[in-house]
């Protein structure tokens, strides 16, 4: 049992939003890849790609205000909810971004099930005579 | 026509009175891992199979001589493969970023929050928070699914930050199958036995493990007569779930701070109907004797309780086994598998139920269709314990 039921400061002022967004769990980070460096620049990748994605999304909202209003205003893009329509369409491009930037895990997969050669094993295999 | 399914927008979660409030751009990344969860689950693991049976079973039939035997040999070999590997590290990433969005957002607005909450708390002897009572062991050794804090943390007074973020993600966590409330859960319950049950009318119901009130809310719905305890160790969450029960117009529940392990406030067989989701696999073996023990205790005889969880492995394959196992290991949940492994109807007999009586029944959670579309549960891909398609287990009181 532990008692850790309780605040250690008085104030929300006291808090560090940074840190504490982006603090980690209490228990052991299992490293998956070989290389525990290469993982850390993947994570930073799959940061990268989602940022990337919000600002897609932000445009999308930029561009359908501005088709809707007629003017640029930061609070319209603010408040700004896609309809049905635009849901769909930006869940469908958001698929599509996620399937190109992991374009590499698919062909992994794809290549576990085709048994494809290597160019050195084609050049031997070509290269064969009677 | 593209066969690709769309999924909703986190916008389209019902605004209770303490929701948080999104930006554009914090919806926008909810949005994209919800997206990215569903690639993992729909696109990537299919390839775990065909890793398994092309590559890693053969070669360890080859090494050994035999099949595999267990889980853990299976895990063993499978964690060594690049494609497992890969895939592992994008699963454990999506989680904690799912996790920095949702608190990022929160933290930005908790003195909003809190005031929020405290209004609406305000004079209410329906919330009833005991200082006294310890986090067990079970959730403080380790931050459950990732979550930084877990439920129980304050990061200064009246907080209750870990509870808003809790409740902005599980529809990130879920692909918003959990519907407009996240509260799929408690209505998966409650339609059952208003279908297979319309004459069983609860006075009083007891939910273990209530967190944010999202399962315990429907019920209360569902049985507007009735009055509903909520328990839970976890101050910010008890906070939290009382104010969003209010402001969604819910007055029968109690959300009480206690420990299932002992509840000598309560009579014994004094609730006609005790229920958790999702609540046995964060227990522990010490933990879960003594609370079914309590469970047997306070429910009358005619009474009901059924749990919502996972299936247990038992008669699964041993490669099903492991990708169920995988949150075990790589996303905190340390009793999700020997929870698993529990012949469950043993655990009811030695709490002092007739174990034999035991029943379980699939239950899927009840979405807004006209949000969320009709076949969205069925059509996401298997996510081997992350889709909200349950297996409730449970029994009548002789």
């Amino acid at each position: 049992m532990t008692s850790a039921n309780t605040s250690t400061k008085k104030s929300s002022a006291d808090i560090d939003i940074l840190d504490l967004a982006g603090t980690k769990a209490k228990g052991q980070r299992p490293y998956f890849l070989a290389d525990k460096q290469v993982e850390q620049v993947l994570s930073i990748a799959m940061a990268v790609a989602t940022e990337l994605a919000v600002t897609r999304e932000r445009l999308a909202s930029l561009e359908a205000v501005l088709a809707e209003k007629g003017i640029i205003s930061a609070d319209a893009i603010e408040q700004f909810s896609p309809s049905a329509k635009h849901t769909a369409a930006r869940s469908l491009d958001t698929q599509e971004y996620l399937a190109r930037i992991l374009r590499i895990v698919q062909q992994d997969k794809e290549e576990i099930s085709q048994d494809d050669k290597s160019m050195e094993q084609l050049q031997r295999e070509l290269t064969q005579t009677d | 026509m593209s066969n690709v399914k769309t999924l909703p927008s986190w916008r389209a979660l019902t605004q209770h009175g303490v929701m948080p409030q999104a930006n554009h751009d914090e919806a926008a990344r909810l949005n994209v891992l919800t997206h990215l969860n569903l690639h993992l689950s729909s696109r990537v693991i299919p390839g775990l199979r065909q890793v398994y049976e092309k590559h890693v079973h053969p070669a360890f039939v080859k090494e050994h001589g035999r099949e595999p035997e267990t889980r853990h040999e299976v895990r063993k070999v499978m964690m060594e493969d690049g494609y497992c590997q890969l895939w592992s590290a994008l699963r454990r990433n999506t989680m904690e970023m799912r996790h920095q969005t949702g608190r990022a957002m929160v933290l930005r607005q908790a003195d909003a929050l809190s005031k929020k909450v405290e209004q609406l708390n305000k004079g209410c002897d329906t919330l009833q928070l005991d200082p006294t009572i310890e986090v067990p062991a079970n959730i403080s050794q380790v931050d459950i699914h990732c979550q930084p804090g877990c439920y129980y943390q304050e990061y200064y007074d009246q907080d209750v930050t870990v509870a808003a973020s809790y409740d902005v993600g599980l529809f990130v966590t879920t692909a918003g199958l959990l519907g407009a409330l996240s509260d799929g859960g408690g209505q998966a319950i409650a339609n059952w036995l208003k279908a297979e049950h319309p004459n069983f009318k609860p006075k009083r119901i007891l939910d273990l493990g209530c967190t944010v009130g999202h399962n315990a809310v429907p019920l209360a719905q569902a049985f507007p007569d009735a009055e509903v305890i909520a328990i839970d160790v976890a101050t910010p969450c008890l906070r939290y779930a009382h104010a969003r029960a209010k402001s969604l117009g819910v007055d029968n529940i109690s959300f009480v701070q206690a420990n299932v392990e002992s509840l000598p406030q309560y009579a014994d067989e004094s609730f006609d109907l005790i229920t958790s989701a999702m609540f046995w696999h964060e227990a522990s073996h010490k933990m879960l004797p003594k609370a079914l023990k309590t469970v047997q205790r306070l429910l009358k005889p005619e009474g009901l309780t059924i749990h919502l969880e996972q299936p247990q492995y038992h008669g699964k394959s041993v490669f099903e086994q492991f990708m169920r196992d995988w949150d075990t290991y790589n996303n905190n949940e340390p009793y999700w598998g020997p929870m698993h492994d529990l012949d469950l109807a043993e655990q009811l007999d030695k709490a002092g139920f007739d174990g034999s009586a035991m029943f379980e029944v699939g239950v899927v959670a009840k979405v807004d269709e006209k949000i969320f579309g009709k076949s969205a549960a069925g059509d996401s891909g298997e996510d081997f314990g992350r889709a909200p398609v349950w297996n409730a287990f449970g029994l009548w009181k002789k």
